[in-house]
């Protein structure tokens, strides 16, 4: 269900622009091109201190971000794709898992376990979107179905930070019904009463977006990114129209009411702590 | 019998049943020694149409699964269910056309019954948006499980669409969280579940009404997380590829059947549904009846707690306890 090429995140990329940066020390802004100090990325939660463009970050940054300090235990760490359908496109998709493996340092596309946020119990997975895409096969199906159901055990919320193209065309119908399985597993947590706070990075689409991503209790999203079901070159292909100015971006999700608010990086912890507590909180009887 | 539409590996066979009918109006015209001719060639041809769907290529499957004759989700509801009385709309936004729904009796049991329709001429095409559903689609289904779930009723979904519709209307009433909030409700309905895919499965469109107790597949549908143009323009860079990615896919009902996807294969007729439409309604109700008769008698709990077993035991992957 990843409905669009990867060349599309790339987004403003102008060639006869481009200027040649430094590897390591600086980084160019993808937004609006400006060059960055590293320290100076890292320091603002990389996001670009000109036109404020959140940067896509790796699952650990994302952790590290969120999590008080030292407080992160990673779960399932040990679950590994397969290539249980023996699937090869341009290339075998086992060489495929190896290179992101080798690029990433993770064994798929997800890192799961248990935090505290502000002293508040959580599970909490963040996606690693430079593991092919993001995307959704049997290992991040499985890593967030067994961290929901670790949280129903522990009667802890859940926060799920998403970016990913959608479910892995390598796994075909397995990741298809990676959907429907993490969905089930929600739909327990929410008997067991207790919050899912889902937050859309850029970016969110396909069978992400279309399952676990858009069940949350509460619904936050980074500023400008892209959310939708359908990848704009598409639905574009599909309609011969040109799509409205910003379409699913997060900020057009706002406005049609599909999701609760947009939080800034530098935000994010707070209000998501501010959310655990105010729907979790046991006042006693006065 | 002269098919308006035949497929391209059907060709052989077209041949044969052409030089039949000429034959036929030679022989009323009255000639001699036609009537053994025509018998010749009869069996002649539907050996080789027995051989050619033998051996049927998963990309072949997908053209037959497509096939503009072949039975749609009304006319599996008329033939196998009495009175079907349609419902209609969201009560959010508006009816879909490219979802069906109702209530329904299956050997006098009531049920309500759910599907994807797609239009047979190419005004209903249009109508029905080539079975492509909008989230309006997708909460009218919603609400008509609810509505099975409060009244005990056991709920059919027939699955055949190309995926849900990807445009902007659709983007901006939230075709995910409609589909994300029926995989959801549907994970925890309190009453059987019966999917069968009739034609195309068309990847979370296709999930969003099948997430069921017992999945069934025509012999010649497919169920897919993308179309094979779709799978073949992405991984392999160009669309021509789209018979590599149907083979790479498992699409078909045999594959889906032994990754345990999928529960029972409904038979269809040598040379698909629509050659005898009659006798596959009559095998799709004799297996519809029996999944429901099976599943009338488990308790509520045990129905969800094996529902919810099925999907979350899904998924293959390697695990190092070391970690």
């Amino acid at each position: 269900m990843i409905w669009f090429k990867k060349d599309l995140f790339s987004r403003n990329h102008d060639d006869s622009k481009s200027v040649k940066v430094p590897v390591g020390l600086w980084v160019k802004c993808e937004n609006c091109g400006e060059i960055i100090y590293k320290k100076e990325a890292e320091r603002s939660l990389d996001v670009c201190p000109k036109c404020n463009y959140h940067f896509r970050i790796s699952a650990q940054s994302r952790i590290n971000i969120i999590a008080d300090e030292g407080s992160f235990k990673e779960e399932d760490a040990g679950v590994e794709p397969v290539d249980a359908l023996d699937f090869k496109d341009l290339k075998k998709y086992r060489e495929r898992i190896k290179a992101s493996q080798k690029e990433t340092g993770l064994k798929d596309a997800i890192i799961s376990g248990d935090a505290l946020i502000n002293g508040q119990k959580v599970m909490i997975a963040a996606f690693e979107f430079s593991f092919m895409g993001g995307s959704m096969g049997s290992v991040v199906g499985e890593k967030i179905t067994r961290m929901i159901e670790r949280a129903i055990e522990q009667r802890r919320g859940v926060v799920i930070f998403s970016s990913s193209g959608g479910a892995r065309m390598q796994e075909s119908i397995l990741s298809l019904m990676q959907m429907a399985k993490t969905s089930a597993a929600l739909a327990r947590l929410r008997q067991a009463g207790l919050p899912y706070i889902s937050v859309l990075t850029d970016p969110t689409m396909g069978g992400v977006t279309a399952s676990f991503a858009m069940l949350g209790d509460v619904i936050i999203a980074e500023p400008r990114a892209l959310i939708g079901f359908a990848g704009p070159r598409v639905i574009a292909e599909t309609i011969r129209q040109t799509l409205p100015e910003g379409f699913q971006r997060a900020e057009y999700l706002l406005e049609h009411g599909m999701i609760d608010m947009i939080v800034e990086r530098k935000m994010l912890k707070d209000t998501i702590s501010r959310i655990l507590a105010m729907l979790t909180e046991r006042r006693e009887a006065e | 019998m002269v098919y308006r539409h035949w497929l391209d590996f059907e060709k052989s066979v077209e041949e044969i049943e052409k030089k039949i009918e000429e034959l036929k109006l030679r022989q009323s015209e009255g000639g001699g020694r036609t009537a053994e001719e025509i018998d010749k060639l009869e069996k002649k041809s539907k050996k080789l149409l027995r051989d050619i769907y033998s051996r049927l290529t998963p990309s072949q499957i997908t053209q037959v699964a497509r096939h503009p004759d072949r039975p749609y989700t009304a006319d599996y509801i008329t033939a196998v269910f009495d009175e079907f009385m349609e419902l209609h709309g969201d009560r959010c936004f508006k009816d879909d056309p490219a979802i069906i729904g109702g209530l329904a009796r299956l050997d006098g049991v009531p049920v309500v019954v759910i599907g994807q329709q797609k239009g047979r001429n190419a005004k209903e095409k249009v109508l029905r948006n080539f079975g492509m559903p909008h989230p309006e689609g997708y909460r009218k289904a919603l609400r008509l499980m609810d509505l099975a779930e409060r009244f005990g009723r056991p709920i059919f979904t027939f699955i055949d669409t190309p995926g849900a519709y990807p445009g902007i209307g659709a983007e901006e009433r939230g075709q995910s969280e409609a589909i994300a909030a029926n995989l959801m409700a549907m994970s925890a309905l309190g009453v059987p579940v019966i999917s069968t895919v009739v034609g195309e499965g068309g990847s979370g469109g296709a999930l969003a009404i099948g997430v069921a107790d017992r999945m069934l597949m025509l012999e010649y549908s497919t169920y897919s997380v993308i179309s094979p143009e779709g799978c073949a323009a992405i991984l392999w860079k160009d669309g021509s590829k789209a018979d590599l990615a149907a083979k790479s896919l498992r699409i078909d009902a045999q594959s889906l059947l032994k990754l345990g996807i999928i529960d029972r294969i409904v038979k269809e007729p040598v040379g698909g549904a629509h050659r005898d439409a009659p006798s596959t309604f009559k095998s799709l109700k004799t297996a519809l009846a029996a999944q429901m008769k099976d599943l009338a008698s488990m308790d509520t709990d045990a129905l969800v707690e094996n529902r919810y077993k099925k999907f979350r035991n899904i998924g293959v992957y390697a695990e190092d306890r070391r970690f």
